[in-house]
């Protein structure tokens, strides 16, 4: 089976890993920096997805595989032909099925080690604190595709001190950052203060990612994860991380705490959560709905 | 004079504003961009008023996720 040396397998029978947990997650347990200590701290670990899109795909499956002992998955939509470009978590055969439920059962089918919960609900001020308490989650993932929902997600987190990873993805280009809370990063609203102004965004001229750009931003949200978890290297705190595909370049921009965050700042004014709006895209009509 | 704009040295002229900057620089969607300036973040609403100085460092941080970008 595998060839771990019988220091290691000593350890690993002094945690009650069985057999099939050994191998599964032997490359892992291989490594000095995760070790079956590491491991165990993943099987322990509780990771909350908002959002099973092209971001959260493979943020999730990722993190399946990884063995994170509890999952949630929040998403209040169905599987549409169209997602299945970017959104490798769904199948052809899930067209039509919640997508939490699509989401959990290709978890499951990965890694049955996996507890699954699922929220067939999206993201509000009224759920949102109550989802990420449910289980107490250790860190959030920002998967969605929207400017309330990534305020919506801060705020809350902020609010809870729940350490989480933004992303955002769009045609050819992709950003990342990591909060944590009490250390003096910044968060999401530092950077961006408050949503674009309606009459500015979406424009459909604009619309549309290439499908790998959720596979690339949301594996870096499914790292950074792991590396918060297991308490390794250094995290995106901090930093604004941008992926340009086209000219295939990545910069990692130093951004600070900002003193007159509304969230965050030294004199905050939010103190309860905010249901922003947006006009969708409408692909079919082509104007704002 | 010399400003630093996303990581590189450019030879600009005096005494801009950072609106000002946003269009040499050819941001077609100012709202959609966000300005740290020497490593502050600027208030949008005084993006007419706040004047780049010489060596200054500009980061133009791009909202993302929306349906749209800034550019």
């Amino acid at each position: 089976m595998m060839r771990l040396n019988s220091y290691i397998l000593w350890e690993v029978e002094a945690l009650d890993f069985n057999e099939e947990q050994i191998e599964r997650y032997s490359r892992h347990i291989l490594l000095e920096e995760v070790g079956v200590e590491g491991q165990e701290k993943l099987l322990n670990s509780k990771v909350l997805i908002i959002g099973t899109g092209g971001l959260g795909a493979p943020a999730a499956m990722y993190l399946a595989a990884a063995g994170i002992g509890t999952i949630g998955l929040v998403d209040g939509d169905e599987v549409d032909l169209s997602n299945l470009q970017r959104q490798i978590i769904h199948q052809t055969s899930d067209v039509g099925k919640l997508k939490v439920q699509s989401g959990k059962e290709t978890i499951n089918a990965i890694n049955p080690d996996v507890k699954v919960i699922t929220y067939n609900e999206f993201a509000t001020s009224e759920n949102i604190l109550d989802i990420i308490k449910d289980q107490d989650y250790d860190f959030i993932l920002d998967g969605t595709d929207n400017f309330p929902a990534k305020f919506l997600i801060n705020d809350a987190c902020v609010l809870a001190k729940k350490p989480f990873s933004h992303a955002g993805i769009i045609r050819f280009q992709g950003q990342l950052t990591t909060y944590i809370p009490d250390n003096g990063t910044p968060c999401y609203r530092c950077i961006f203060q408050s949503p674009p102004p309606a009459g500015v965004v979406p424009t459909c001229r604009e619309a549309g990612v290439i499908g790998a750009m959720g596979g690339i931003i949301g594996t870096l949200q499914a790292m950074e994860a792991i590396k918060y978890l297991l308490g390794l290297g250094t995290t995106l705190a901090g930093y604004l991380l941008t992926y340009d595909a086209l000219k295939m370049e990545f910069k990692k921009i130093k951004v600070n705490h900002n003193k007159k965050c509304g969230v965050c700042g030294d004199n905050p004014t939010i103190d309860t959560l905010i249901d922003y709006e947006q006009a969708a895209c409408d692909l079919k009509t082509g104007k704002l709905g | 004079m010399k400003v630093k704009v996303n990581g590189e040295v450019k030879e600009i002229k005096d005494a801009v504003t950072i609106t000002e900057i946003l269009k040499v620089e050819n941001v077609e969607m100012p709202d959609m961009v966000s300005v740290q300036l020497n490593g502050e973040f600027a208030e949008r609403d005084k993006f007419d008023t706040t004047v780049i100085k010489d060596n200054d460092e500009i980061e133009f941080l791009y909202f993302m996720g929306g349906g749209s970008i800034g550019f």
